[in-house]
């Protein structure tokens, strides 16, 4: 009965669309859906769709931009009502609702067809669920720390590439002054990227990924580790005061003043940095340091994606753009327009000292996680977030909150 | 068929036009209302299937902290929120006389509930800014500490309920000043001539005029308290950890936020909220029932 009504509906709307767009309705229409909405991702976008209609004349390619919160539930109303040739979306355990509901097509052959299996190998694991591939990434950043390279020489502070000289570092700031590391929590995620780094450190790659999948309990005397080495630093009055009062624009001013010297955070920071008028010489970034030794160095390296809707009208070049995309030269372009890294192992990175230094971090290790709020799913990453926040203020509720963390995995994962 | 509407003409004429607002209301409001109560019996993602899961939602509820921070913060709410009728009938009573430019005075208390809450929110969480709020400068021109009101887990609820006061006492106030014109002046002179003044006058004289304006403000306010959604999600979205979410704001935090898609959770809150509602509206309408027969 359901169908019956939904298929009529689909008919009408389809017979009201033909009717009033008969004349510009031709073979090769794709409709792409984004949400790159900011400045350098439209360009990168705009010039991408050019690239791709030159190369393909005989499609015409409608973009649909959507501002970037409402893309997160717009989403879910077109993929079902309406849905375009093409929508972007993120890798990881963040498309796995709509891979579950049916909403996006595979695209194996895609992979195959063009090589991809050897040329993205890096992001494969994150583009499959259930052996199928769902997507192809575009674009992708590093995840790291960005400081202040006056304020350290100032200081007399070399890089630390260790936990002992990490904290020793923050120990000189803290005596000059300095909060060591400016934060804002306001919106939670931002504490995820501090959690990520220190498990990912503290206990390695597979425990981490392990603990997103729900496989393993939170009250794990491993994940207490992490949590302990965390404590060390907030009790060593690493993180900016009042964090949970800052949204992450609002905390690169303290650094931008040098009332801050480090900053954990996504490449997408150096640009308003750079805007608030951090110099080369200012601005630096080093890899989040080893931790427990011998454990594989792996990074937080999100990537973004491009998937065909299953109820999508013109599949075939939606396949034909996917390829597009995926090739070496075309993601190089894009990327420096995106200010990011290309996925491809043939692209090149810009020429940004930035996207150098994370290039060539990210070529030195296959094990790359999405970030907290990707690789875990939706309920656990907002109650994980928001206990990373409180424990950030009130580090003596430790036990509580990892209890309160265990109940939700015992829901989550069901 | 004519004469049948002949004879009975008085009896349909008012169902007819009835009908199309009791129409309006059953889609609207009933049917919603069944919706909900149905869904919040399922765990549904809102895309794929629904699964049945009888009362599961419900005793996970009961079970959940979050849910009972809600809860308090809730009432919390009801009862300062009330602050902000005295509040109006204080203003009210100040600006109701007439000197030169009255009229501005008045427009311009009135001024913060013609903006949007929206604005209102941002207005309020610049003035608590922890580095450059006005609130702050000011606690450190006579020596305090900064307070981080948004950021601390005591203190942010009562924050933003100031916030909500500040155009709801603009409320209150314009009901009281409307009030305030029909009060019948032979008995304030009546009262003046048995020498009454002051609180005595308000008390026994003035407020009782009043009673009806009090009444509307009672309700403009519990409802404006139940809708508190709009100041908390500007200003703090339900944080710092959940600590100033209320049951309607963590009901669209479960079910339509970007971490949420839990529709059948989102609805069992929201039943839980709508049964809350139940009996304030059953005692409003109680007494609107006794006043009718009163009559």
């Amino acid at each position: 009965m359901k169908n019956k009504k939904m298929l009529f509906k689909k008919k009408l709307a389809a017979a009201i669309l033909a009717t009033v767009f008969s004349s510009s309705v031709f073979a090769g229409n794709l409709v792409i859906n984004s949400d790159t909405s900011d400045p350098a991702p439209k360009k990168a976008f705009e010039e991408l769709i050019a690239d791709f209609e030159a190369a393909n004349p005989d499609v015409k390619v409608t973009l649909n931009l959507f501002d970037h919160e409402g893309y997160k539930t717009s989403i879910r109303n077109f993929l079902t009502a309406d849905a375009p040739d093409i929508a972007n979306w993120y890798a990881g355990n963040r498309m796995l609702p709509y891979v579950n509901a049916g909403l996006f097509e595979p695209v194996d052959d895609v992979w195959e067809e063009n090589g991809l299996n050897k040329s993205m190998a890096s992001a494969a694991a994150a583009m499959t669920i259930d052996g199928k591939k769902w997507g192809v990434p575009y674009t992708y950043y590093q995840w790291g720390v960005y400081y202040r390279k006056d304020l350290f020489a100032a200081n007399d502070i070399s890089v630390p590439t260790n936990w002992a000289e990490f904290k020793a570092a923050g120990a000189k700031l803290t005596a000059a002054g300095i909060t060591p590391i400016t934060i804002g929590t306001k919106y939670l995620w931002t504490a995820a990227g501090v959690f990520d780094y220190l498990n990912l450190r503290t206990n390695g790659y597979d425990f981490h990924m392990a603990l997103t999948k729900g496989e393993i309990s939170w009250t794990d005397e491993r994940v207490v580790k992490t949590m302990m080495n965390w404590k060390e630093l907030v009790d060593a009055g690493f993180f900016l005061e009042n964090h949970a009062a800052y949204s992450w624009q609002e905390a690169l001013a303290p650094m931008v003043q040098g009332k801050a010297a480090m900053y954990i955070m996504g490449n997408f920071a150096v640009a308003p940095l750079r805007e608030a008028g951090l110099k080369a010489d200012q601005l630096g970034f080093f890899q989040f340091p080893e931790i427990t030794k011998g454990i594989p160095m792996a990074e937080d390296a999100p990537t973004d994606t491009l998937h065909i809707p299953a109820n999508a009208k013109n599949k075939v070049d939606a396949k034909r753009f996917l390829a597009f995309v995926a090739q070496a030269d075309v993601q190089t372009k894009m990327n420096i327009t995106l200010g990011q890294l290309p996925i491809n192992a043939n692209s090149k990175a810009g020429d940004d000292e930035f996207l150098q230094a994370g290039f060539k971090m990210l070529s030195n290790t296959s094990q790359v996680a999405q970030f907290f709020d990707r690789d875990a799913p939706a309920e656990m990453a907002k109650a994980g977030m928001e206990g990373f926040q409180e424990f950030m203020v009130k580090p003596e509720r430790l036990d509580t909150i990892l209890k309160r963390l265990e109940k939700v995995r015992a829901r989550a994962y069901k | 068929m004519r004469a049948y509407w002949k004879a009975n003409q008085l009896k349909l004429a008012p169902w007819l036009f009835l009908t199309p607002g009791m129409l309006m209301f059953a889609i609207y409001v009933i049917m919603p209302i069944f919706q909900s109560v149905d869904i919040s019996l399922y765990a549904w993602d809102g895309l794929g299937e629904k699964t049945y899961v009888g009362l599961d939602n419900y005793k996970e509820l009961m079970d959940d902290e979050a849910f009972y921070k809600s809860l308090e913060n809730n009432i919390i709410w009801l009862v300062l929120y009330m602050l902000a009728i005295p509040a109006g009938l204080f203003v009210a009573l100040f600006l109701n006389q007439t000197v030169r430019g009255i009229r501005i005075y008045k427009s311009l208390f009135f001024f913060p509930f013609v903006i949007s809450q929206v604005v209102v929110g941002l207005v309020f969480s610049w003035f608590y800014d922890p580095t450059n709020g006005l609130m702050n400068i000011l606690l450190n021109a006579i020596g305090f500490d900064s307070i981080a009101v948004l950021a601390d887990e005591d203190y942010v609820t009562y924050g933003i309920i100031v916030a909500g006061l500040w155009p709801q006492t603009a409320y209150c106030m314009i009901l009281y000043l409307t009030g305030l014109n029909s009060v019948d002046s032979e008995q304030i002179e009546a009262a003046r001539l048995d020498n009454a003044k002051g609180w005595r006058m308000l008390w026994y004289i003035i407020l009782p005029q009043l009673k009806p304006a009090t009444f509307i403000a009672v309700v403009v306010t519990v409802i404006g308290a139940l809708r508190s959604f709009d100041l908390i999600s500007i200003m703090t979205s339900g944080g710092p950890w959940g600590s100033s979410r209320v049951l309607a704001y963590y009901m669209y935090e479960q079910a339509f936020s970007e971490y949420g898609f839990r529709m059948g959770y989102g609805a069992a809150i929201a039943v839980v909220l709508f049964l809350i509602m139940m009996l304030y509206i059953g005692g409003f309408l109680y007494k609107m029932y006794r006043d009718e027969r009163g009559r």
